[in-house]
């Protein structure tokens, strides 16, 4: 068998020292067996040794059985930061350090949002300014040209997850870390307005703890809960959560306790070695929301005290969290917080002499919606292009690295923390009969005070909406669950905000997205720019969705904008239901299932006018 | 293609265990069905004698289930389903020809249409027609694939205004026959496209020039250089060829060619895919070896 080719371009010094060392500083982090031996055993640069002959069939394809195919995410994030691009010589040589086929590389680069492949021409930072809805009606369009007056290099985001702070900016740095100028101390702790209240259950710490010392989330009571977990042992840990009737706070409400007994009950058979997973879905991409970032940010341990007893309670490992790129604050925090813990016994092995052992890994993202789905996330985390894999079959059996795998989203899993120590019959007696603890909110929009709200479940919109200062103007619709939910009218506001009453509404809580806009609020533009983001996060895999939200999007844009199609607007909208119908039943992931469907309320709900056009 | 190192190799018994065929039982549009188990519920509709459109399947690649020409309906599940990659079970009871099959299939088939030069996709063409799909109903100005036809080479061409992104290609370079990995999906959402790195010249790529991929290609997206070149001097007359069966003699392994010829003079190669050695796979030599037959 010949050898994977790689052309002619030659790395200059700079890219061919970051590639050195995203290979060797990963590889080394990630304990990988044998290749961390032969990774120290290299070249003074940390660069990796030769690759057994063998290795390379198995890394060239989508064979998943590889030690160092996933470290083409990092490199090519160190690549881009060194650069501001991913140079043909620059990804030649990371190809040949992972031994990944370069067409391969080219295809995941090209994938993100965050990466570029062709010279920028210059070598200043780069503002991504978002667009999205609650950006867009505090005046993207407006910030935008002002940067760029200023002489600023700008790119057009899709939501940065700061809608309460618009309009959003995240800045990709040159030769330097990323960093979002908001992020002061001042600001994050401002996305929860209600800290320090004493009723509060996911949100308690917030402001009382300092998120960059164990010491402090220690005496705020924190690993009590992982010590609780191992007198209540593993299976007496997943039982716990069973019976507290916890859903998954990321949008698609599955009981996490069925997803934890599946994975607890997979054992290492003759064909598969005895690894599982648990991963942890922080890739929060959904316009509208920014839960997650404010718990990374301000409360980084209880994540990893969350998914260090996710691993317990599974029977895993290993822990990954896949965080989303524009992320820089949280992604910090929570390195610094595992770096801690782990000095401080609570990651590594025989964790508190329970004989358990387990160690979490922080991976970037690099700006992919789709990458929140959990089967793209494996893909992505892989080293492979961010496509949704056909279910069955499911996590549970085969996820990241094809092993059974736990995947979470950080609400859901801060959750756990009071499960374990009160019991699940105690969690189960909060909230409603069908929706059990306490949910967040995100708040944006035409709101008094946006920011993150927590809210036993019961409540309804209009008292989440209160809590939230109440409605600036007079409230026309609110977008629930966000770009992959629905519109509701102010006729909802005495809708409860449960999994049952959201659904008899026929809505969706999604991620926990409230966004309220006014009767000033020109909504075509709005409901036009939901079309397009999901045009533009589409993957691409599949027909229905790669083409389908693109001719919904131009569908939309003629309805909304040509004056001259008078008599043409019911052929238009049967056009709608026609896409939306074949989006929903053929698509392959939730992305194509959902991307007709905040577009169809809000014309259903006579948001925008189809008069006179 | 097994991993020579993989951990599985040494204890992978998986196929030499289930040597006694199973069956499952299921119905076709009320038709009970019954094949082994393992088979996908395409075979069973296929068993019934039920025509099923595919554009991503074929028997000799990997099923990565993208097109979604081929769903069907299956009682108890939310959404269609894809009946080349799902497995056939015990007790399904599907429905290939529902108004909700109906619709999805005409609207791939019309998406494609509107975006998609298909005119040479000959059974996209008659599908299209069975389902009535209209995808003049977008408009003009609905957004087309538009790519420049590269030629960059004697052997074959790449016309990616007619690319369904089917993704055969590329298994056929990777995993599924060639492992050179030459080409992949690069992009996203309606800007993906089968590329090299960096769109390199097919000549400075890895491409060894199997052919491989333009044999698995449904929509002549690639194609031969001698079929482009006749085409273009509008001489491109396939149902007068004629197809002669022979083995390949460059080497000992034995490949099942398929000479297509057109005036005296062969025109393409291919090898059936249900042929053992091959399955529908060749190398440079057989593939366009007669070229030097023919004196270049
Ligand atoms: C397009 C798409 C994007 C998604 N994005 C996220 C996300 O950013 N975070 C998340 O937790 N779940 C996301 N999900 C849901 C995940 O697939 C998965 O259901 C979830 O991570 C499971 O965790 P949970 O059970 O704790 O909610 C997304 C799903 C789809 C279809
Ligand atoms: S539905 Fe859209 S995002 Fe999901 S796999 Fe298909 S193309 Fe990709
Ligand atoms: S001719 Fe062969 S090597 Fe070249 S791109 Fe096609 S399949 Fe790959
Ligand atoms: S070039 Fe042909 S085989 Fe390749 S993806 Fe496009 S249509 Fe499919
Ligand atoms: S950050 Fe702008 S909408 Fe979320
Ligand atoms: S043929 Fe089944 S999805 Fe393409």
């Amino acid at each position: 068998m010949a050898d994977l080719h790689f052309g002619d371009d030659k790395p200059n010094d700079q890219e061919r020292a970051v590639v050195d060392q995203a290979v060797g500083q990963s590889l080394a982090e990630s304990g990988n067996g044998p290749l961390l031996e032969k990774a120290n055993a290299g070249p003074a640069t940390g660069g990796p040794a030769l690759l057994v002959e063998s290795e390379r069939l198995v890394l060239g394809g989508s064979t998943r059985r590889h030690e160092r195919r996933h470290l083409l995410l990092p490199t090519l994030h160190a690549l881009q930061k060194s650069q501001g691009w991913i140079s043909p010589g620059g990804l030649n040589y990371a190809c040949q350090q992972l031994q990944v086929p370069p067409a391969e590389a080219y295809g995941v680069a090209t994938f993100y949002e965050m990466f570029r492949v062709d010279d920028p021409g210059h070598d200043e930072d780069v503002i991504h300014v978002c667009v999205d809805a609650a950006c867009q009606i505090s005046g993207s369009a407006d910030k935008i040209a002002e940067l760029k007056a200023a002489g600023k290099k700008v790119h057009a985001s899709p939501c940065l997850g700061q809608c309460e702070r618009p309009v959003a900016q995240f800045i990709q740095g040159r030769g330097k870390a990323d960093w979002v100028e908001a992020d002061s101390d001042s600001a994050t702790a401002k996305a929860v307005p209600q800290a320090g209240d004493p009723g509060l259950r996911l949100l308690k710490r917030i402001g009382r703890a300092d998120p960059t010392s164990i010491d402090s989330y220690v005496s705020a009571g924190g690993y009590k809960a992982l010590t609780k977990a191992f007198e209540r042992g593993a299976t007496g840990v997943v039982d716990e959560v069973v019976a507290s009737g916890l859903m998954g706070r990321g949008g698609a409400a599955f009981p996490t306790g069925i997803k934890w007994q599946a994975v607890a009950a997979e054992q290492p058979s003759g064909d598969r070695p005895p690894q599982k997973y648990v991963v942890v879905n922080a890739d929060e991409s959904e316009p509208g929301t920014f839960k997650d970032r404010t718990l990374m940010e301000n409360d980084p341990f209880a994540l990893i005290e969350a998914t260090t007893i996710a691993g317990f309670a599974t029977g895993a490992t290993k822990g990954w969290i896949y965080i989303r790129g524009e992320y820089p604050l949280a992604t910090e925090r929570l390195n610094n917080a595992l770096d801690q813990a782990r000095a401080a016994g609570f990651l590594g092995a025989d964790i508190g002499r329970s004989s358990f052992s387990f160690d979490i890994e922080v991976r970037r993202g690099a700006g992919a919606y789709i990458c929140g789905e959990e089967t793209a996330l494996f893909n992505s985390l892989e080293g492979f292009r961010g496509e949704p894999r056909q279910k069955p079959p499911f996590p549970t059996t085969n996820g990241l690295f094809d092993q059974p795998t736990a995947i979470n989203n950080p609400e859901t899993l801060f959750n756990v923390l009071d499960i374990v120590m009160d019991g699940g019959a105690t969690y189960a007696a909060i909230g409603t009969d069908g929706s059990n603890g306490s949910k967040l909110f995100c708040l944006s929009g035409n709101v008094v005070n946006p920011g993150v709200y927590e809210v036993d479940f019961g409540a309804t919109l209009g008292e989440v909406l209160d809590l939230a200062g109440g409605v600036v103007g007079t409230l026309s619709s609110v977008l629930l669950g966000g770009a992959a939910g629905s519109f509701v009218g102010p006729d909802r506001l005495d809708m409860p905000l449960t999994f049952e009453g959201s659904r008899a509404a026929g809505a969706s809580l999604g991620s926990g997205v409230i966004m309220a806009f006014n009767e000033d609020v020109e909504m075509w533009p709005v409901v036009t720019r939901i079309a397009e983001f999901f045009k533009n996060e589409s993957c691409g895999q599949c027909v229905p969705c790669r083409i389908g939200t693109v001719r919904q999007h131009e569908t939309l844009v003629k309805l909304g904008t040509a004056p001259g199609l008078n008599g043409s607007a019911p052929d238009a909208l049967r056009l709608l239901d026609d896409i939306d119908l074949a989006m929903k039943d053929a698509s392959i992931c939730g992305l194509g299932h959902t991307a007709a469907t905040a577009v169809r309320s809000a014309i259903d709900l006579g948001l925008v006018s189809l008069e006179h056009r | 293609m097994t991993a020579p190192s993989g951990p599985n190799s040494a204890t992978d018994t998986s196929n030499t265990l289930t040597a006694v065929e199973t069956k499952v039982t299921l119905k076709i549009d009320g038709q009970e069905v019954e094949v082994a188990s393992g088979a996908s519920v395409l075979d069973a509709c296929t068993a019934a004698g039920i025509e099923t459109p595919t554009l991503c399947y074929a028997e000799n690649l990997t099923p990565v289930n993208a097109c979604r020409v081929c769903v069907v309906e299956q009682s108890g599940s939310r959404t269609l389903v894809p009946s080349c990659s799902r497995q056939a079970e015990d007790g399904m009871e599907i429905q290939t020809d529902s108004e909700r099959v109906r619709h999805s299939r005409k609207m791939v088939l019309e998406f494609l249409g509107s975006g998609v030069d298909l005119s040479q996709a000959d059974p996209l063409a008659r599908w299209s027609e069975q389902y009535e799909a209209d995808p003049s109903r977008y408009g003009t100005e609905a957004e087309k694939i538009e790519e420049p036809v590269r030629v960059q080479d004697e052997l074959y061409i790449r016309d990616y205004d007619k690319c369904v992104l089917c993704y055969k290609c590329v298994e056929a370079c990777g995993d599924d026959a060639q492992h050179t990995f030459a080409i992949a999906v690069a992009g996203r959402g309606f800007g993906a496209r089968i590329s090299t790195e960096f769109d390199t010249e097919l000549p400075d790529s890895a491409c060894v020039y199997c052919g491989n991929c333009v044999a698995v290609c449904p929509t002549n997206a690639l194609q031969f250089k001698t079929e482009f070149d006749l085409r273009k001097a509008d001489n491109w007359r396939a149902d007068e060829q004629t197809v002669t069966q022979t083995v390949c003699s460059y080497c000992g392994v034995g490949c099942n060619l398929e000479l297509h010829v057109q005036d005296e003079t062969i025109v393409k190669v291919t090898s059936p895919n249900d042929h053992s050695v091959t399955s529908g796979h060749l190398c440079i030599k057989g593939r366009f070896g007669w070229q030097y037959v023919h004196g270049e």
